[in-house]
């Protein structure tokens, strides 16, 4: 048996510049959400994703987004499976994917709390982040909300420029 | 071109053509490509049971959290609600997927049409007797300092049963608690945090916060009583023992009470399990009626 398949492609470079459909400024691969795609001896590409937040609504969207750029690159089989297993962290959004958010005018996280197996400790303080604001920069900004406008980010204002500001927020 | 146009063209083709289902929360199964294979010597009825217990406490949970969209005290808040229920819902999805890919569908797939994926026949198609989750989560709302008190202790419970439940066994309810975990701990603190702002904060305030842990704490009662399918999948080290977890949560919501200036109410006896069973009073079922009746109503509905 004979098997095509595109040698001339490599479908990591086409899946990892698909974007993500709510923060259209960095990639999947950029927030580390895209975790391979490789071509199988069949000829069917196998790409691997992980959510962000177990009940990330984007999800349904990234895998129609990915079938539908590999198929324009010339991939007629595509299988997107979902990983759940390490679980996402902010830790795996690049340095790339950090500039790119602050230039949207987000906030890139912080370093992630740290894990362990045991009991998680509780936080009772005001707040344990920080984050520079993205419009001009000053590291006088307060969190308005642990919560935002999509699962992964938090509200913060600047106390300098007064501007509100989103926050991917650590985990 | 040979292919989809669009990604809306790519959507419709990746369900067929035909149209998503109304009332479904997306076009991906979520366990494609994860490894549903059954642990050795579990049985996977029991592992099924299991899920349906922690997955319904996440549903029911979720659904009486989305009360306070358009309700909540503040703009801030209404979005911090929206988003633990999302969450909620999300591990709801995963582990009621999980007791669809063991075959654990009680009557749901007799009343659902073909095309509705598992995890939304067992979420709108089954009857409150069905259900497995415990009195804590169904309880209505109250105000916002009793929403506020429920959500810790659920949340203080779930993080506890979750953060024990990343060495299970199975390994897709080990991943489900692995990220569940992160996002509790979010859910927990930030419920914390509001009950200390509302029982140090005004006369008022602090009433309201005591009266909403007092009508909150007697729910714990069947918390820590496992059911038999409990016991037998912590003995295969495949699930978690609720009794494991009491010091554990008692410690945490004596701290968080402490701090908030209340009142801790005497622990409740324990009581045998009930919800676990299916056994449930009136308000589940009035919950289900809001969660269910829309689809039932029109079960063959897609857009």
């Amino acid at each position: 048996m004979t098997v095509v398949t595109r040698v001339d492609v490599d479908p990591w470079e086409v899946a990892a510049r698909v974007t993500d459909p709510e923060l259209p400024m960095v990639t999947l691969a950029d927030l580390g959400v895209l975790r391979g795609a490789r071509l199988e001896d069949d000829g069917t590409v196998v790409v691997e994703i992980t959510p962000t937040y177990t009940g990330c609504p984007a999800m349904g969207v990234m895998r129609a987004d990915l079938v539908h750029a590999l198929h324009l690159a010339g991939f007629a089989d595509v299988d997107v499976r979902t990983v759940l297993s390490p679980a996402w962290s902010t830790d795996r959004i690049s340095d790339e994917g950090r500039r790119k958010l602050a230039a949207g005018g987000i906030a890139p996280p912080g370093k992630a709390p740290a894990r362990s197996d045991g009991p998680v400790p509780l936080q009772l303080g005001p707040t344990r982040r920080t984050a520079s604001c993205p419009l001009c920069g000053s590291a006088d900004t307060e969190e308005l909300s642990e919560f935002g406008a999509t699962a992964c980010k938090a509200l913060r204002r600047c106390r300098s420029c007064r501007e509100p500001f989103e926050h991917v927020k650590e985990i | 071109m040979a292919h989809e146009e669009t990604v809306y063209d790519a959507l419709d083709h990746a369900h067929g053509g035909e149209g998503q289902w109304a009332f479904g929360t997306g076009f991906d199964e979520p366990l494609a490509g994860v490894d549903t294979t059954v642990p050795d010597g579990v049985d996977p009825a029991e592992l099924g049971e299991y899920c349906l217990m922690l997955g319904d406490d996440a549903l029911v949970l979720a659904q009486r959290l989305t009360e306070w969209v358009t309700a909540s005290p503040e703009l801030e808040e209404e979005v911090a609600v929206a988003n633990v229920a999302l969450d909620l819902l999300g591990q709801a999805r995963l582990l009621l997927a999980r007791a669809g890919s063991v075959g654990v569908l009680g009557r749901s797939r007799q009343r659902a049409t073909d095309s509705i994926p598992d995890e939304d026949a067992l979420a709108y198609f089954r009857a409150p007797g069905e259900f497995r989750s415990t009195a804590l989560v169904a309880a209505p709302n109250g105000d916002f300092a009793q929403t506020i008190a429920r959500l810790l202790v659920a949340s203080t419970v779930r993080l506890a049963v979750f953060a024990r439940l990343r060495e299970s066994r199975d390994p897709v309810l080990a991943a489900i608690a692995g990220k569940g975990v992160h996002e509790l701990a979010y859910h927990r603190d930030h419920a914390a945090r509001w009950l200390l702002r509302l029982g140090d904060g005004t006369e008022e305030s602090h009433l309201r916060a005591q009266r909403g842990v007092d009508a909150v704490w007697p729910l714990l009662a069947d918390v820590f009583s496992p059911t038999e399918v409990e016991r037998r999948l912590t003995a295969d080290r495949v699930g978690v023992d609720p009794a494991t977890t009491r010091e554990e949560v008692q410690s945490v919501l004596t701290e968080v009470l402490g701090r908030a200036t209340l009142r801790l109410p005497d622990w409740p006896a324990d009581a045998p399990p009930r919800g676990r069973l299916g056994e449930h009073g009136p308000e589940l079922t009035e919950l289900l009626e809001g969660l269910q009746g829309l689809a039932r109503r029109h079960p063959a509905a897609t857009w």
